[in-house]
């Protein structure tokens, strides 16, 4: 299985998204923002976090602009998988490849903590290896993590179990406790949390590690 | 020619960042602010000469990059 890590200039969570890819199997390319084509044969796309652009004008929505963000685009248009994590997922809401915006934190401050989260569904092949309503702990490093629905998009999110998972106890505002999106699809997932920095017990905790054995799992089968 | 684009957060977004002025300005001593919204303002210098070619243009640029349309509305004055 082959995962493409994306770096834009102010990506800072790409080698640890790569690491976090390899440690389940995957075959792990380096895309740069300049690129125009993935690898042949991409299975699965990673947007990092970090602050790409330095955030300019929106949080990802230069990324989202960038020739990279059309092959990812065109990845996603032939049903592959796209994780975004932090950034990633600004960057995707941005693409309009999830539904939604990411606004600055209700409280104003950026937020570096681990914060619970619940599994809301384990319908999807980034959670299938969690229990629903499993609750795990997650760190959470953003200024821009509110995320922001309308009560349309909210009521189809809910109908069509897309949303993947919720804060235990929200940290930024976000609209129903949101902490994870899935597209109608279910092959691309947004989220603020970082599990790529739980997979490794000597670096803060291993509850990150089930998305990428799900995923790992997930293709394997398919 | 030059357009002036004003982006702010639709009404009924909460505008957080906005918030916190409105609470800074009482704090100061300035009574009766009922509300604060915080935008941005864009000035494009544009090539284009034509005054309705170039509202057209700044207003393909707002729906494709400036603004988020998802919670954001603008607009666009020629100066």
């Amino acid at each position: 299985m082959k995962a493409a890590v994306v770096t834009f200039p102010g990506s800072n969570c790409d080698r640890d998204l790569a690491v976090a890819f390899e440690r389940v199997g995957f075959e792990v390319s380096r895309v740069w923002h300049k690129d125009t084509a993935l690898p042949a044969g991409t299975d699965v796309v990673g947007v990092p976090g970090g602050f790409s652009f330095g955030d300019y004008l929106r949080c990802g929505a230069i990324a989202a602009q960038s020739p990279i963000a059309a092959a990812i685009r065109s990845h996603a248009d032939r049903g592959g998988y796209v994780l975004g994590i932090c950034n990633g997922f600004q960057v995707l809401t941005e693409m309009q490849l999830l539904p939604g915006a990411l606004m600055r934190n209700a409280g104003l401050k950026f937020i570096c903590k681990t914060v619970g989260l619940q599994v809301a569904t384990a319908d999807s092949a980034f959670t299938s290896a969690y229990a629903k309503g499993q609750q795990i702990a997650v760190p959470v490093a953003h200024h821009d993590g509110n995320y922001t629905i309308d009560a349309e998009g909210l009521a189809a999110l809910r109908a069509e179990d897309r949303i993947a998972f919720t804060y235990t106890q929200n940290p930024n505002g976000a609209a129903a406790d949101i902490a994870g999106v899935l597209s109608a699809n279910r092959r691309v997932l947004g989220m603020m949390p970082h599990p790529e920095r739980v997979v490794d017990a000597r670096t803060g905790g291993t509850d990150g590690a089930a998305l990428f054995a799900s995923l790992m799992g997930g293709m394997a089968l398919a | 020619m030059k357009a002036r684009v004003t982006v702010m957060l639709k009404s009924g977004v909460l505008d957080v960042q906005g918030e916190a002025v409105r609470h800074a300005l009482g704090t100061l001593g300035f009574a009766g602010v009922n509300g604060v919204r915080q935008g941005k303002v864009i000035e494009l210098d544009l090539a284009e000469t034509d005054k309705a070619a170039a509202e057209a243009a700044a207003r393909a640029m707002c729906d494709k990059l400036l603004a988020n349309a998802v919670i954001e509305s603008y607009r666009v004055e020629l100066i």
